[in-house]
């Protein structure tokens, strides 16, 4: 298959502005900027039924239409603060096909009326931060970004802002916070970004790989695009698979693909070819599945991976043989959030706290089942109640490890 | 030291970047500035860097404690975080992490006596297909090193440690 996203698999040099204008790079802005009213290029969007790739899974098409146009200037910021344990996609995607996610980024600032767009990077991506400005100062110079483009009225501008490790400035509105210069905690919504957004002005936030899928669904249409992937899931994911798999990396398929086809078919299957135990299909923050054939035979989309008890999300896959033990698993995971947690809101920033005792004190073999069940009793106490998707997110390895691997913890507190 | 007199132009070219009215928005481009020279941010950089966009210095405090690159005491002239979070973790990151710590020895969150190499766990950083691996921040900011074995790891810090005496000498 002929990529869409990791276009630079297929085309060499596509990071270099030459290259990825040869290709076509760039004709989409041009034609919309000139020819197109804005409300046309979020029509498009819509009805390509392109859904948000940060995890949500949100239309976006839809959430560009919400912008208040009451209210001036508006904000486009690009979401790179890609930190999910197993994630991997938006650095690759930045990294190797960087002009593609910025036409993208430039298409959605055309269509909400922004005439300043912030890319916020994770503040680890220091090299790719520089080189994200290199590729915007080549735009600029080629007319593509500045004033008057093509020599109608809009003017843009991209400016890339690194953020300084924190995980929950992937959240939207924590991104914001920390995007005016203040600790990254998330705001109470709503009021929703598309309304008080960055600076309290109408924000549309988007993940790098959404921007990245605007660009050819303004060039091919919004029914190509629906030709792709699942009536409920459109188009084309960019999966990133880790774990204990013979080739871990990013493989960009169509939603629907099973969990077989990319691990098997792909991925060149587990390792040493043991049994798969457990997967992940979101990262740290998903719920864990036991695996049997069914579930292998389970299309990679929004909707069904939701009737195995978990969410999609960014289809970060982590893939646990049955060598792993899942109360190591969960330990792992609550270091992650009690480290992460912004601490605002008392559910999430308690909760991990004593969640991170309960397993570390389980896992080391010091613990007692009345330990196990206080941990899942904390963790559901949780559920409902954080402020963000942080703390509800730290409790879905808790709570699916523990009900669905019982036999691994009861051999934990007695060992 | 002041920022505005030691790297005018960039601060100027980050100050840009925002609407003058919310320079604020500037802090974090600007205490990544500060701790370029010594690694740490210090008070007097605080100071300065409250000045500059006019907020208190409890602000600017309240962003270095939150956010964990930024650093506010001297340590290692490279700081090298190993990702041990589940995905590295399932590649071997932990027992990659114990060996270059035997082999430094020095323990997790210690500096090797030359000063030059501080170890850290740290969380997610988003490489999870090229475990082990880990990122150096120091004097040119961020770099990441995917693929590692301890032997290589190794090999990279005697390059920095004879980098650094050809700095000195």
């Amino acid at each position: 298959m002929t990529h869409i996203l990791l276009r630079h698999r297929d085309i060499p040099d596509i990071n270099m502005i030459n290259a990825y204008k040869k290709d076509g790079g760039f004709a989409a802005f041009r034609k919309v900027v000139t020819k197109m009213k804005p409300a046309e290029v979020t029509e498009i969007v819509k009805n390509s039924s392109l859904r948000g790739r940060g995890g949500a899974g949100f239309p976006t098409g839809m959430k560009w239409s919400f912008i208040d146009n009451r209210n001036w200037p508006h904000y486009v910021v690009a979401n790179a603060d890609e930190s999910e344990p197993g994630t991997f996609k938006d650095r690759e995607i930045m990294e190797a096909n960087p002009f593609q996610f910025l036409e993208g980024l430039a298409l959605a600032s055309y269509a909400v009326g922004a005439k300043v767009a912030y890319v916020y990077l994770r503040g680890e991506f220091w090299q790719l931060a520089a080189y994200l400005d290199e590729k915007i100062a080549d735009m600029e110079n080629a007319g593509y970004l500045g004033e008057k483009l093509f020599g109608t009225d809009y003017s843009l501008k991209i400016y890339t802002h690194l953020g300084a490790g924190a995980y929950i400035c992937g959240e939207e509105t924590a991104l914001l916070e920390s995007l005016e210069g203040k600790r990254g905690q998330p705001r109470v919504r709503p009021p929703f970004p598309p309304s008080y957004g960055l600076y309290g002005k109408p924000t549309i936030i988007n993940n790098v790989e959404t921007f990245t899928n605007v660009p050819p669904i303004l060039a091919n249409g919004a029914d190509w695009y629906k030709s792709m992937g699942t009536l409920d899931s459109a188009g084309v994911k960019v999966f990133s698979l880790s774990g204990r798999v013979r080739k871990p990396g990013n493989y960009e398929l169509p939603f629907g693909t099973t969990f077989r086809q990319l691990i098997y078919e792909h991925a060149g299957g587990v390792q040493e070819g043991r049994p798969i135990k457990a997967i992940m299909p979101a990262g740290a923050s998903s719920s864990l599945i036991v695996v049997d054939d069914q579930v292998l035979d389970t299309p990679m989309d929004y909707a069904s991976v939701r009737t195995l008890g978990a969410d999609l999300g960014s289809a970060s896959v982590i893939v646990l043989d049955d060598t792993v033990d899942i109360d190591w698993v969960v330990n792992k995971t609550i270091h992650f959030f009690k480290h992460e947690s912004c601490g605002k809101c008392t559910p999430c920033r308690e909760g991990n706290y004593w969640m991170k005792h309960l397993t570390s004190r389980i896992h080391s073999g010091g613990g007692s089942k009345d330990d196990v069940d206080l941990l899942l009793n904390v963790a559901k106490q949780m559920q409902g109640k954080c402020l963000c998707a942080l703390g509800e997110f730290s409790t879905m390895a808790v709570v699916t490890g523990i009900e669905r691997f019982p036999q691994d913890f009861k051999k934990a507190v007695k060992a | 030291m002041s920022l505005e007199k030691t790297y005018p132009k960039e601060v100027k070219q980050i100050l840009a970047k925002y609407p003058p009215e919310h320079k604020r928005s500037a802090v974090m481009p600007l205490l990544y500035l500060a701790q370029r020279e010594e690694g740490y941010i210090t008070k007097s950089a605080m100071q300065d860097i409250a000045q500059i966009l006019e907020i208190t210095e409890t602000d600017v405090a309240s962003i270095v404690g939150f956010y964990t690159l930024y650093h506010d005491k001297k340590e290692g002239k490279y700081r090298m975080q190993v990702c041990t979070d589940l995905p590295c973790a399932l590649r071997g990151a932990d027992e990659f992490l114990d060996a270059v710590c035997g082999n430094l020895g020095i323990q997790v969150g210690e500096t090797t006596e030359d000063g030059l190499i501080t170890i850290e766990s740290v969380m997610c950083l988003a490489a999870c297909d090229k475990a082990p691996m880990f990122q150096t921040q120091g004097p040119d900011g961020i770099k990441y090193h995917e693929l590692m074995t301890v032997d290589r790891t190794m090999e990279l810090i005697k390059a920095l440690k004879q980098a650094g005496r050809e700095v000195k000498s």
